[in-house]
């Protein structure tokens, strides 16, 4: 059984700019400050120009660190901090794996 | 209608950002660029030897500057050479566009000749880098690779152009505004009032100034908060220079190789001003140890210093020098005559000051302040990374802002001949002098090659102790003295080795000021070769890992 996960987590919701690189600029920059992301959800807006990144992470104290290193990468616009999961990934794992553990498949 | 292609291009976009020389070398993939290069009126093509070298003459220029500087690589090796030069400049905030070639678009992906994928390889080291997909984009990157470089806290930026973007034909209606440094926010009033407050409630403050004060060039500033109230001065290695170091209220550096006194005096401060510096660990010892007392006022350009190591009391976010300015408007003056006391006795510390072997031989100390004397205030001040490095800081009388040119960060052995060439190619009326050390020398010796090309004005001093010195003084301080892999058995002769490139050389095997003044007189690049005791250390020295209180100290034999 694995120990469920205590700690909070927390979706940081970050607009980019749309290119091939992007994303190993943003999920790079977490893993060189050893920061886990746990889930990641992409979508392209502005006819592809632009994109959404929400990341869900756990919280600790070295959060805000990480946060202002993302503030710092040239394709990233903004970044929003919140609060909680909004039934974001939530709503999602309900959706892909009906709530239960991810069955596997024959 | 302008119409050319990509490779022409990028050249007319350096022309009109102001460049005037390029450091690189050519290769398959960034020959249209040559090309283009090679019909330039306004741009010097310097031919380095190994891209490294390319990468810290542009460093060169950069930190001399503080203007972008540009250097060239071809794809694959070309551009894995320059990947250390790049990380060095990421680390010390220097503001470098760096050119590569690339496979043709339709070949990236395949594994193709000379492929690398130089985007995601220098991703974690530089500001920003691009890979340009069509001429069109050009007319964008390159303007914005240099605001990036330059913006904020500066730094390196990579562009990589794939050779059918180079010779792609573009046409195209209107010139882009070339890049600069984008207009800083002004630092926050109120957060600048309550600094002020503190301040002033202070009885025992230091202003802790980093390698930013040289970027901002906000030394004077800096100087008038510690005269107008009686603030001490304490400098990283990076920002030496920021403020002359005969200044009274000066400490000079802290931290590892810091002196004792300032080290000290530093425990007892109770407020710490930190100026454009990021408490590094080679500055502040063990960070859970340093200054506990003290409360702080973190001034930085980038939010991502304050509070990413030691918590600030107050983080003034914005230019350092304007921060300065206004606490220096809103403050009175005010007097601190027993911590000024205590201070200037600090100045009068001596701990560096050591050497094993006797007054009739060559010292490194001496050797140092004996070369500062003889070249003047004009001269830039490069240095590789070990002992030699460490001697200098602490014993060169520094005076001017960018004219001390070293690897903070990183600590790149080879930064020095490369980086000395890019200063004299950027002040070429200035001499410059490159305090080198056998090992670090021979990392990046092929750059001889183009000093004797160049007949720049770059006199090397090699401090030749026939060892990686500073690796060998950690063996000998903290680890049971198991010297192993840091001496060199066999002698070099640089001397020959310096000729045969086509450098003069002399070897200084005694004291012989004369001598070592009618050398540095001589116009063009010379290699003064200084054989020392190879058991010479650096002291003080604070263990890594260990508080700034813990200093081990050297003896001096009939020291001054
Ligand atoms: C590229 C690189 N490799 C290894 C090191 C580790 N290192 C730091 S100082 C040093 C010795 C430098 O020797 P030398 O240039 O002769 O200077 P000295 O200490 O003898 O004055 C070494 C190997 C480094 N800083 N850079
Ligand atoms: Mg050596």
């Amino acid at each position: 059984m694995p120990v469920p996960d205590t700690r909070r987590e927390t979706v940081l919701e970050l607009r980019v700019n749309n290119h091939p690189g992007v994303m190993s600029h943003v999920v790079g920059l977490f893993a060189r400050r050893r920061y886990n992301v746990e889930a990641i959800l992409c979508l392209p807006v502005d006819d592809g120009a632009q994109s959404d990144i929400w990341l869900l992470v756990n919280e600790s104290d070295r959060l805000s660190q990480i946060i202002s290193q993302v503030e710092k990468l040239a394709d990233v616009r903004t970044v929003v901090r919140h609060a909680e999961d909004s039934c974001l990934f939530a709503g999602l794992r309900q959706q892909m794996y009906g709530g239960g553990e991810l069955k596997e498949s024959a | 209608m302008h119409h050319m292609n990509g490779a022409e291009l990028t050249i007319a976009l350096l022309e009109r950002q102001g460049i005037t020389t390029i450091s690189g070398i050519p290769g398959g993939t960034n020959l249209p660029l040559y090309t283009a290069l090679s019909h330039s009126k306004r741009i010097r093509h310097v031919l380095a030897r190994h891209e490294q070298g390319a990468g810290f003459i542009a460093q060169g220029m950069a930190r001399s500057t503080g203007q972008a500087a540009v250097c060239f690589a071809t794809s694959g090796p070309g551009a894995t050479n320059l990947l250390t030069a790049i990380a060095d400049a990421k680390l010390d905030s220097t503001p470098i566009v760096c050119i590569t070639g690339q496979v043709h678009s339709d070949m990236i992906g395949t594994d193709a000749f000379q492929e690398v994928d130089i985007y995601g390889m220098s991703i974690p080291i530089t500001k920003h880098n691009f890979q340009v997909r069509s001429a069109a984009e050009l007319l964008e990157v390159i303007p914005q690779a240099f605001e990036l470089a330059l913006s904020g806290r500066p730094g390196p930026v990579l562009v990589d152009i794939p050779k059918d973007v180079q010779t792609e034909i573009l046409e195209f209606a209107d010139w882009p505004v070339p890049g600069q440094a984008t207009a800083i926010a002004p630092c926050n009033a109120r957060a600048l009032e309550n600094a002020a407050r503190m301040i002033a409630a202070a009885k025992r403050p230091i202003l802790y100034l980093g390698g930013g004060v040289v970027s901002a060039d906000a030394g004077d500033a800096a100087c008038t908060l510690a005269e107008n109230n009686d603030i001490p001065m304490v400098t990283t290695m990076m920002a030496l220079g920021a403020i002359r170091s005969d200044h009274p209220l000066n400490l000079g550096m802290f931290g590892m190789h810091g002196s004792k006194k300032t080290n000290l005096l530093m425990q007892e401060a109770d407020l710490l001003i930190v100026a454009g510096a990021r408490f590094d660990d080679r500055a502040t010892g063990k960070i859970a140890e340093f200054c506990p007392q003290a409360n702080v006022i973190h001034i930085d350009i980038d939010a991502s210093e304050i509070h990413k190591l030691r918590s600030a009391h107050i983080g003034v976010l914005g230019d350092v020098g304007e921060a300065l300015t206004r606490l220096n408007d809103q403050l009175p003056q005010q007097s601190r005559p027993e911590w000024i006391d205590q201070a200037k006795e600090a100045r009068r510390d001596t701990s560096t000051v050591v050497a094993l072997t006797g007054k009739d031989q060559i010292r490194p100390f001496e050797l140092i302040r004996d070369i500062a004397k003889h070249v003047g205030e004009q001269a830039f001040i490069a240095t590789d990374v070990g002992q030699h490095q460490m001697w200098t800081a602490q014993h060169y009388p520094f005076c001017r802002s960018r004219h001390w040119l070293t690897s903070g960060g990183l600590g790149t052995m080879g930064f020095g001949l490369p980086t000395a060439i890019g200063a004299a190619l950027a002040n070429p009326d200035n001499p410059v002098v490159c305090f080198s050390g056998d090992g670090s020398f021979l990392m990046n010796i092929q750059e001889l090659a183009t000093l004797a090309q160049e007949q720049l004005n770059v006199k090397i001093i090699l401090l030749d102790n026939q060892a990686l010195g500073l690796v060998r003084q950690q063996q000998s301080l903290f680890y049971d003295n198991r010297l192993f892999a840091s001496e060199f058995a066999n002698a070099i002769d640089f001397v020959a080795i310096a000729k045969g490139f086509g450098i003069k050389a002399v070897s200084l095997k005694t004291n012989n000021d004369s001598m070592l003044a009618y050398t540095l007189r001589q116009p063009g690049p010379c290699l003064i070769h200084v054989p020392i005791d190879r058991r010479e250390m650096v002291f003080p020295m604070v263990p890594p890992g260990a508080a700034n209180t813990t200093m081990l100290e050297g003896e001096c034999h009939a020291c001054a």
